[in-house]
This record gives structure tokens, sequence and C-alpha cells, in this order.
């Protein structure tokens, strides 16, 4: 079964990079989708951990699903405070998933705090951003993705 | 057209000289094009909508919970029934949202708020929620003001130059 090869891991410059963004926040989702958008991104969006895995076929009823979305996302971008299952743990969720591990999980955070981007760090996050993002740390987090996909 | 055009930009660059609009509302409006040319309002809009029910919710929180009687138990002991991280969950959602529209004033009454929430101050707490919101009212107010302005100066032929 050739469902987890190659197709999410290399970005050709003529196609659009799709990225799961995760946030409880209402606003903040809107807005980092347009972020997103506006940088030429296809998105899906998630209002917690839990959605976020059931999307990506990783929920807890799926362990035999043929629910294939984990090998169409290149991206994850996650809010760190959530209700329920902060953005840590689904990081560590990813990174557990032998299909999604290799997928780069960026954590946001309105709080800028040491111990905590470490945290993510260690745990395999490709980048720690702090919010609000701009369309600058957008940009970049693109040409980032482009580079090492 | 030209005192349309004046008094509007007259009234942005108050917005931000009085701080009730940081720099995050500039990168919103940016983010606005012809794919999208209500992006702006829908967002604030959506503001509006969403603290409007955290204010419900942090009055359920913390004024509901407070009687004449256990306020004057709280001032002597530190007993309460507020439940003072749910209080802060709310308050930390409403800190992001107006930060991610730039409306600062907001956001800095909910610093405070949150320092409250950890010290478990009842009183601190309760006017910390008429403060912010005097502020939300306030630059609600001035937002729609805005709005106002950019739709006379569109439909007088005007249009933003784009970024």
């Amino acid at each position: 079964m050739d469902f987890y090869s190659s197709s999410s891991s290399t970005i050709s410059s003529h196609e659009e990079p799709h990225v799961l963004a995760v946030d409880d926040n209402l606003i903040d989702r809107k807005l980092v989708e347009k972020l997103l958008k506006k940088s030429s991104c296809k998105v899906t969006t998630a209002e917690n951990g839990l959605r976020a895995l059931e999307y990506l076929g990783l929920g807890a009823d799926q362990e035999h699903s043929t629910n294939n979305n984990g090998s169409k996302v290149n991206m994850i971008i996650t809010d760190y405070c959530m209700p329920g299952m902060t953005g840590y743990e689904l990081l560590k969720k990813i990174k557990e998933s032998s299909i999604l591990k290799d997928v780069p999980v960026v954590i946001m955070s309105s709080e800028n705090i040491p111990t905590r981007i470490d945290q993510c760090m260690e745990e395999g996050a490709q980048m720690f951003m702090l919010k609000p993002l701009k369309h600058s740390d957008v940009k970049r987090l693109r040409c980032q993705l482009m580079q090492c996909q | 057209m030209e005192q349309i055009q004046r008094k509007l930009a007259e009234y942005t660059a108050s917005l931000y000289n009085e701080k009730i609009l940081d720099e995050q509302f500039i990168q919103l409006q940016q983010l606005q094009d012809e794919s999208n040319p209500d992006f702006v309002v829908e967002v604030v809009s959506l503001f509006f909508e969403d603290s409007e029910r955290l204010f419900n919710e942090l009055a359920k929180a913390l004024v509901s919970k407070i009687t004449e009687f256990s306020i004057l138990v709280c001032k002597n002991s530190n007993q309460t029934n507020v439940d003072f991280k749910k209080l802060d969950a709310h308050v930390h959602q409403l800190k992001g949202s107006s930060s991610s529209i730039g409306a600062q004033r907001v956001q800095r009454v909910c610093i405070s708020f949150r320092n409250y929430c950890d010290d478990r101050n009842v009183e601190g707490c309760l006017k910390c929620l008429q403060q912010v919101k005097i502020e939300y009212t306030f630059v609600k107010n001035k937002l729609e003001t805005l709005f106002k302005l950019e739709k006379q100066f569109v439909d007088a032929g005007g249009s933003f130059p784009v970024v």
C-alpha cells in the first residue's frame, strides 16, 4: 500500500502545501487561516487537539481506519494553550506516530516562556512562534517548509 | 472626497496615538485583499461576538458567585467559591483575541485581570471585569466609527492603497 509514500514529503514549487492549523480561539483560527492562505497554502483548521488527531487519522477509534488525511498534510501549526489537550501533548502524539512523525509541527503561543519553548523543541517541534502571528512570520515559515522538504 | 479622506486619516491616526489600537490592526488590514474585501470587518465582528460571549461567562464565573455576605467573608479569609481557574481560562481567551486584532487597551486590562486571578483576589477581579467592559465598549465604538468612515470614503469613490 502506497499511502504513506512521498506525497507528504516533497513539495514542488507548483503545489500548495497543505497545513493543518489547530487553535481553540475562533479569531486566531480565522487569522492563521488567512495568513497561511496569503502565503499560498491550502488550510484545514481544527478547534482542538482531539479534532486534529481525528482529522489526521490518529483518533482514539481510528486504529484500523483508512483515513489518510494525515498523509496529505505537509505541516501542522498548533496553539500551545488549549483546553483538553495542549499543543505540546498534540505534538507528542504526532511524533509518536509512525505515519506522521516526520511532518513538521510548529507551536504558537502568546506567552514567551523559555522552559515551554525548550520543552517543545526537545520534543521535536519545528519552530516555536509568538502570537500574534505576523505575515512575515508565516512567510519565513513557508520558506523553511520549502527548503527542508 | 478630500474632506472624507482627511477625516479618515485623522481618525485612524488618533486610534494609534491614543493606543486604542496597535500595529496588529495594521497586520489585519494588510491581509485584506480583493479575494476577501471585508476581512477586517469580519474578523472584528467575530471579536465582538466572541467577547460578548466571554463577558457572559465571566459574569457567571464571578458575579453570580458573589453575594454581599461572601464579599465580607472574602475580605477576611481566603474563602470563596469562585472558580479562578475557569475565570482565568476565559480571560486568557479574551486576552488572546484582543491581542490578535490589536485592541491594546483591552489586552492590557486582561493582563491585570489574570494577575488577580492568580492571586485569587475577588475584588481585583471584579474591578478588572468592570474595566475590561469599559475598554471593550470604547474600542467597539471606535472601530464602528472607523468602519463607517471607511465606507463613506469608498462610497465617495476612494480606494485604499494596495500594500
